[in-house]
């Protein structure tokens, strides 16, 4: 983007009355000008209501303190009525485990944490590591290609095609659901209503439908589908809850470490000082791999609906309103993170970032993707190449998961 | 300053002296600690500084709250001694605590 523009942005995000703005707008993320917008609403009105948007009215908690605040409190603010700002309707499922509250929530997320167990990771690290090798390895030299296609959505699909046991040559079907599952009927894609999404989305439950009878009627595995086959807890639900868990454990499994791939790159690519220290010392990927992540922030937000009058700050939110925590505003907050808008690879504390979320409901999948990034950033460096961004990236048109459609790279030796 | 122990799964003690009031996952990270994360920083909100607390030192800690059992709920390998090390706080009573980490924090 250039500074122009940047400068444009922050111009507009400091003139709007403060009522009037609205950080839902979903070109303010297509076009990555949505930052000056957060840190007007860090300043002056840190819990803010928008009472009209294309979502309905809701507030924003856009402090790194606030979001903790919200998130940890789940009696008060409820994951039941859906945790994207998104209006539900048209008959879409509700999404899994992660939109339940207790004590349902925490039977059925106990079904398929043993999956990223500390024991399994190990187990997964060898097999991760061979097909990081195999796609570094096939990847052109010295002309442009989309990494976000080559690298991004090649990795993390076959990870959860393993994950679910998924017919490996069928496993392009995972990101589609993925996408279509996650697209903002507003952003005038294909996918342009509710209708059509869950006319996808029932393609997506007969065919897990098919492994599910497979796999419930045979000896219980190690994936996941015939994990929640197996267990009490999940064995006998509706075909709704079922697709809902299964777009939570795609799009949990898929989108953010695929998108936190391709920022990686991008962010190493726009701060050559940093991408120098990484090459200079390797040690630095763990450290690397939390900032990635936090600078990232693959999903923008969670959303939670209050069950109880709360006041916060001094602003009485209303049993009923949709309130929206901004992870990607708590990242970049300057009380909680120190040069927060600076992508920094040595922070004395990394592992300090909100794109988890933070409480019951904190990403069960964090340490795998973790490791995913550490693992694909191990490989790059011992092959001593520089993946280099020969182009703008396309950035995907929505106020939730903030990703990448393409990023053109070109590798050449260091 | 009150002295504990932290041992890793491999045998490896890391003997280190705190000041009082500082946490015990707070004391790790000040001292490099392995395999104590941290990720909230201390607000009992990710699970990340899971320790098995030494057999009679247990019933000598501050009991249990329910954010934190209910985060412990998630955590791997969580067991009848499992605390969170954030809501440990040093104090000259807990001199010569023993905690032993888990295989990893998740």
């Amino acid at each position: 983007m250039t500074t122009s523009a940047i400068a444009a942005a922050r111009k507009r995000a400091y003139e709007l009355p403060i009522d009037q703005i609205d950080v839902s707008d979903i070109e303010l993320f297509r076009d990555d000008t949505i930052w000056p917008y957060f840190e007007r609403l860090r300043k002056d009105d840190p819990i803010h209501y928008c009472a009209d948007s294309k979502y309905g009215p809701f507030w924003s908690i856009t402090r790194y303190k606030d979001i903790m605040e919200v998130d940890t409190n789940h009696r008060a603010f409820s994951s039941e009525d859906g945790i994207t700002i998104q209006i539900r309707s048209g008959g879409l499922p509700t999404p899994g485990f992660i939109a339940m509250d207790p004590p349902r929530h925490d039977e059925q997320r106990k079904t398929v944490s043993p999956i990223v167990s500390p024991g399994n990771l190990a187990n997964l690290e060898q097999t991760i590591r061979s097909r990081v090798c195999a796609i570094l390895d096939s990847l052109p030299v010295g002309e442009p290609f989309n990494w976000v296609e080559k690298v991004s959505i090649e990795l993390t699909t076959q990870m959860l095609a393993t994950l679910f046991d998924f017919p490996f040559e069928d496993r392009h079907l995972l990101t589609y659901w993925s996408d279509v599952a996650t697209t903002d009927v507003n952003a005038g894609g294909t996918i342009d209503s509710n209708e059509k999404k869950m006319a996808v989305l029932g393609e997506c439950l007969g065919y897990f439908t098919r492994l599910w009878n497979e796999r419930v009627n045979a000896e219980p595995g190690n994936d996941l589908i015939s994990m929640l086959a197996h267990s009490p807890s999940t064995r006998n639900m509706e075909p709704r809850e079922f697709l809902g868990n299964i777009i939570l454990l795609i799009v949990g499994g898929n989108d953010t470490t695929r998108n936190s791939i391709s920022g990686g790159v991008w962010f190493l690519n726009q701060n050559p000082d940093q991408y120098r220290k990484l090459r200079e010392n390797p040690q630095l990927i763990p450290s690397m791999v939390s900032e990635i992540i936090r600078y990232q922030t693959p999903l923008a937000h969670m959303r939670r609906t209050a069950v109880v009058d709360t006041e916060i700050r001094g602003k009485i939110i209303r049993k009923g309103d949709k309130v929206v925590m901004w992870y990607a505003s708590g990242n970049r907050d300057e009380e909680a993170i120190e040069n927060p808008d600076s992508f920094i690879i040595d922070r004395a504390r990394p592992r300090q970032h909100i794109s988890f979320g933070f409480g019951i409901h904190r990403c069960v999948g964090n340490r795998l993707a973790e490791m995913q990034l550490r693992i694909l950033w191990e490989e790059i460096l011992k092959r001593n190449r520089i993946i280099e961004v020969v182009g703008e990236p396309e950035r995907v048109m929505s106020n939730f998961v903030r990703g990448y459609v393409s990023l053109p790279v070109c590798i050449r030796a260091a | 300053m009150p002295k504990v122990i932290y041992a890793e799964q491999n045998g490896t003690m890391h003997e280190v002296e705190l000041p009082d009031g500082v946490s015990l996952m707070q004391g790790a990270l000040d001292h490099s600690v392995p395999g104590i994360d941290g990720d909230c920083g201390g607000e009992c909100a990710c699970g990340t500084c899971h320790v098995y607390v030494d057999g009679s030192w247990l019933g000598r800690l501050e009991a249990i709250g329910e954010a934190e059992a209910s985060m412990l709920s998630f955590a791997d390998g969580a067991k009848p001694n499992s605390r969170l090390a954030c809501q440990i706080k040093i104090s000259s009573e807990l001199d010569g605590l023993v905690v032993a980490l888990p295989e990893a924090q998740h």
